[in-house]
């Protein structure tokens, strides 16, 4: 792969962008390369366009010469969404993982489960999870990028809750149910999927890393998704049962301290930010600073 | 879906020795192009699904511009195209031979 000039966005590259610039240069091996042809069984019965990787780009690289394993998602095509070989892909690198005791890297970029394909979608993301869950208790870290166009959405959502550590930039959107089917579901009183800074005051980047939801907060670069994930792998690894009953302590503080906010704007002043207005529009830096100084802080559990 | 194939003579072979490159995603008005160095190096042949129906000729005649214009000899080229316009066809053939020309790591 190439190298590409710094000041790249993260929000607008490929998928195959992220990866040359986030990776050691020339280190990236693919599997199952786009020249396989492993394409969907599914989308030619709607007479739908393939894509030679079905969206799903995997393979062995470094980062600061440490080996990983490395998945990105293609958000432009189908919205990232997963469909069965998009899915399998990943499951076969978490398993292969397993195997070589490798820490994984996932670059995020879904809006969820591809419905043209959605039975072999959704038991795709239950193999992925319970595969990440293996993984991880064999002592390995599972490490989730999120600031690309789709955001991670749907079954992304809960595979990003199965990862050790998340980091999302501003850009970056992390939940189970997007915008427009909580408002098809519960009304447009309960949310306005029209109001793009009530979507990014409730899912966006700066709200999560505020709540905890997501351990680092980045610029929209991959030199900063570089530095970021470079100390994500340096944590210490691992998942067992005292791990999750703290995180559900946790989780149930969360609900305790926020359950009755309307907005993410509520749940900032509670965390004793003075002017939670503000915080849309803070600098990268600014924010962070200000964050840490209050933010819940997030779990290796999730 | 329209499938259409063309193999044509290219007076130029392809530049690098890279056995493949790829460029593009598969998105409304966008288009895959992957370049695999497999044919002899005066032919190149390219192969494409297309949403847009009924535009046999203006594929015809990009692919004729890019073989006149660029090194593709020895190229099997795959399209999968999600409706992109001419300009944009023309642009990511473009990309793929000059992403295979480049050294290799």
């Amino acid at each position: 792969m190439t190298a590409l000039p710094s000041g790249l966005s993260w929000l607008e590259a490929s998928a195959r962008q992220r990866l040359a610039a986030l990776l050691d240069p020339g280190s990236f091996a693919e599997f199952i390369g786009p020249e396989q042809r492993e394409r969907s069984p599914h989308l030619r019965l709607f007479d739908l366009p393939e894509q030679f990787d079905d969206g799903m780009i995997v393979g062995r690289a470094t980062l600061c010469r440490t080996p990983v394993l490395v998945a990105a998602q293609e958000g432009r095509f189908m919205g990232g969404a997963f469909g069965e070989v998009h899915g399998a892909k990943l499951t076969g690198l978490l398993r292969a993982a397993a195997l070589l005791g490798r820490d994984v890297l996932i670059l995020f970029d879904t809006g969820g489960v591809r419905l043209q394909e959605a039975n072999a979608g959704e038991l795709a993301i239950s193999e992925i999870m319970r595969a990440i869950v293996d993984l991880r208790r064999a002592g390995n870290r599972v490490i989730g990028l999120i600031g690309g166009r789709a955001g991670c959405y749907g079954g992304g959502g809960l595979i990003a809750g199965c990862c050790s550590a998340l980091i999302v930039s501003e850009q970056g959107r992390i939940s189970v149910s997007g915008p427009e089917v909580i408002e098809t579901n519960k009304g447009v009183e309960e949310f306005d999927s029209r109001d793009r800074a009530l979507v990014w005051r409730t899912m966006g980047g700066k709200h999560r890393y505020l709540i905890g939801g997501a351990d680092g907060y980045v610029a929209d670069d991959p030199a900063a998704f570089r530095a970021a994930t470079q100390s994500a792998l340096g944590r210490s690894p691992g998942l067992d049962l005292s791990m999750l009953h703290a995180e559900h302590q946790r989780l149930t503080r969360r609900l305790a301290r926020f359950g009755n906010a309307r907005d993410g704007t509520d749940v900032w002043s509670t965390l004793g930010i003075a002017d939670p207005d503000a915080i849309p529009g803070l600098a990268d830096d600014d924010f962070r600073h200000l964050a840490d100084a209050c933010r819940e802080v997030a779990d290796d559990a999730r | 879906m329209e499938h259409l194939s063309y193999t044509v003579t290219a007076p130029r072979a392809a530049g690098g020795t890279r056995r493949q490159a790829i460029i593009g995603v598969v998105a409304s008005g966008n288009l895959e192009v992957l370049a695999e160095r497999v044919l002899a190096t005066d032919t190149c042949t390219v192969d494409i699904a297309t949403a847009a129906r009924g535009f046999a000729p203006v594929w015809q005649a990009v692919i004729a511009d890019f073989v006149a214009l660029r090194a593709a000899g020895g190229l099997r080229l795959s399209i999968n195209d999600g409706g992109a316009r001419p300009d944009t066809v023309a642009l990511r053939l473009a990309q793929v031979v000059r992403l295979i020309e480049e050294p290799e790591a």
